[in-house]
């Protein structure tokens, strides 16, 4: 039986100072900022720790930063010709050892989506699966949900330890935590003192609970086939998205949305290549530099995204929904676009014309 | 920390060797690896694709258009359109790009053997299938008879007209059009699909492989289904704007496929079967 141990509210501080001597801590803060809301970044012991909801923001950034430095370049003279410039190239990463420290169960489902993506595809992503390799996940059982959480939906739920390193379960005033894999089990010696049977008991009760405790309507899985049975259906997808003003922030806070872009920035004779976020609900997304543009709509745009988490990426990846029901795009959706209504309704749709 | 044991993301440095002007927008550049071994270790299949850097402009995807067998650089016909191609367009002789290639998946030169071919091919469209005309050329005996349908707008956007007469010699039949007449203008003219019906090619034992802008090619397929060429005899590839070039990025799918690791060469057949999204 593996070890539990048990940490007060009130020691949770003293905790992750001891946890953030041997790496670097992502903890949910509140900046006390309304526009982010609460993200994950790493734990300073000036800045809230808030455990008590969702936070606005999945965890994503950890392992795929907002912006990251692909190569550093810079242009030298030739030493063996005057006239001409050579180039130094440097890819270098510096990677340390990371503990996400109070995420949910649907948050660390979208990186065993990123995982069939930048690691299991015919190339390897070098720069996600250094940091991938030494990302900890000591994960909240949740109990927060609200009308916008679909994760049963999607094949997971509040109580799913699928991707974590360590589970966390609140019990009267703190946490009782264990360890799920040999990784987690390294740290639970700095987290805390062995939990009492009572506490482990009400843990215990509280797991099964939830494991019989369905979040979402119905069974989002398997609607490939009524993607594609649609897809032609430009009445329902221009009706569907009418609303949508193409502002991308559905695909901003997806836990399992990771398309990116590609720039360089220079200055003077140096300079970076950088990959950041992007999303495919922008227009110039796939505009080709010949004006051509495959999606121009933006209703096309939307159809692409709902088919790669619901029918595409399911048909390459053994029937895996790249959407692991956190909701956040419809929460943070200023024109209230409900991506569940708008699946449910492919199947409807279909069922009604046959 | 140490730099990464593979990286797909990091182009090998390279030299330009040479530049040719094919018309007035379209530069072909003769590239060499700077690392020597791997510039002799190359290998690609023709069709495959090459992500061509400007560092501190970016980086855009060309077809590799010198035939594998012909090993001494790479070649790259780049018409000037954004800013990458912009900044290309300005680099001389003996000045450093990055190179990232082979990527994707080439024509199926084996599946072609035996095969009359025909080239359906419209201005910088001729890229990719120049490399594959000079592969079947380097291995005559492979191959039935070949013809090139190749057109521009006017005589002036032509490229590689500087062989023509090896193409000729090879065996190829060469139909050149132009959208108008122009003076001195000796071949033919009219748009690619109409040039297309007028000679008409037999559909028997043929494999048609077409290149161009999105308009010709929509009008070639008309005209091939019209001909009674099937939709396994016809064989495309695609563009699309592109930025990892390694089937990550999330850019440039149709439905579940990746113009650039399922791509950029699909045949007719194939692309009945994805989403109507091109």
């Amino acid at each position: 039986m593996s070890e539990k141990i048990f940490i007060a509210q009130g020691e949770l501080t003293a905790m992750l100072e001891r946890l953030s001597k041997e790496m670097d801590v992502w903890v949910p803060v509140e900046m006390g900022d309304e526009k982010w809301g609460v993200r994950f970044l790493p734990y300073h012991r000036d800045n809230v720790v808030v455990l008590d909801r969702q936070s606005t923001i999945s965890p994503k950034n950890v392992v795929f930063p907002q912006v990251e430095t692909l190569l550093h370049f810079r242009y030298q003279k030739d030493d063996n010709d005057p006239s001409k410039q050579r180039i130094d190239l440097e890819d270098r990463q510096d990677v340390s050892s990371v503990l996400v420290f109070g995420a949910r169960p649907c948050d660390v489902r979208g990186f065993l989506t990123f995982d069939q993506v930048f690691l299991n595809g015919r190339y390897k992503d070098p720069y996600y699966e250094q940091r991938r390799k030494k990302t900890l996940f000591a994960t909240l059982l949740c109990d927060t949900e609200d009308s916008a959480c679909f994760c049963s939906s999607v094949g997971s739920s509040p109580g799913d330890k699928e991707g974590s390193d360590l589970w966390m379960v609140s019990v009267d005033d703190g946490y009782v935590i264990e360890a799920l894999n040999e990784r987690g089990r390294k740290l639970i010696p700095l987290m805390g003192k062995q939990a009492a049977p009572e506490q482990i008991e009400k843990a215990q009760r509280i797991q099964e609970q939830v494991n019989s405790k369905r979040v979402g309507e119905g069974d989002l899985t398997q609607s490939a086939k009524d993607f594609t049975g649609r897809f032609t259906d430009m009445d329902y997808w221009r009706d569907m998205i009418s609303k949508c003003i193409s502002c991308g922030i559905c695909t901003f806070v997806c836990p399992t949305c990771y398309c990116f872009n590609i720039t360089d920035e220079s200055r003077d004779l140096e300079g970076e290549r950088l990959r950041s976020w992007d999303s495919c609900m922008f227009y110039h997304y796939t505009l080709e530099a010949s004006g051509h543009n495959p999606r121009p709509e933006k209703f096309e745009r939307y159809r692409n995204r709902v088919g790669h988490k619901f029918s595409y990426f399911p048909d390459k990846y053994n029937g895996m929904i790249s959407c692991c029901g956190c909701g956040r795009c419809i929460r943070s959706c200023p024109v209230s676009i409900d991506i569940r209504r708008i699946v449910y309704q492919l199947k409807e749709a279909v069922d009604a014309r046959v | 920390m140490p730099e990464f044991k593979s990286n797909p993301f990091r182009p090998e440095l390279a030299t330009i060797q040479d530049i040719i002007q094919e018309t007035s927008n379209i530069l072909t550049f003769r590239v060499v690896l700077n690392d020597e071994q791997k510039m002799r270790e190359f290998s690609f299949q023709p069709g495959q694709a090459g992500q061509l850097s400007v560092f501190g402009v970016g980086e855009s995807t060309f077809v590799i258009n010198s035939p594998p067998p012909r090993k001494d650089y790479l070649q790259f016909s780049v018409m000037r359109t954004g800013e990458v191609t912009q900044r290309l367009h300005q680099l001389n002789i003996g000045d450093q790009i990055g190179v990232r290639a082979p990527l994707g998946n080439g024509f199926p030169v084996d599946e072609l053997k035996g095969h009359d071919i025909l080239f359906i091919a419209g201005g910088i469209g001729m890229a990719p299938l120049r490399t594959l005309l000079l592969y079947m050329l380097d291995n005559r005996q492979d191959y039935g008879d070949i013809m090139v349908i190749y057109g521009a707008r006017s005589p002036e956007d032509l490229c590689y007209t500087y062989e023509f007469d090896e193409w000729r010699s090879g065996g190829v039949r060469l139909v050149l059009t132009v959208d108008r007449e122009f003076p001195g203008w000796k071949e033919r003219v009219g748009f690619v699909p109409t040039v297309l019906t007028e000679e008409a090619p037999s559909s028997y034992n043929c494999k048609a492989i077409t290149c161009g802008p999105p308009i010709m090619i929509k009008f070639v397929l008309i005209g091939l289904k019209r001909l009674d060429f099937e939709d396994h005899q016809i064989i495309t590839t695609l563009e699309k704007r592109m930025k990892c070039g390694i089937g990550i990025c999330g850019r440039c799918n149709i439905g579940t496929k990746y113009v650039c690791v399922d791509g950029p060469v699909f045949s007719y057949e194939e692309l009945r079967r994805m989403v109507p999204e091109i």
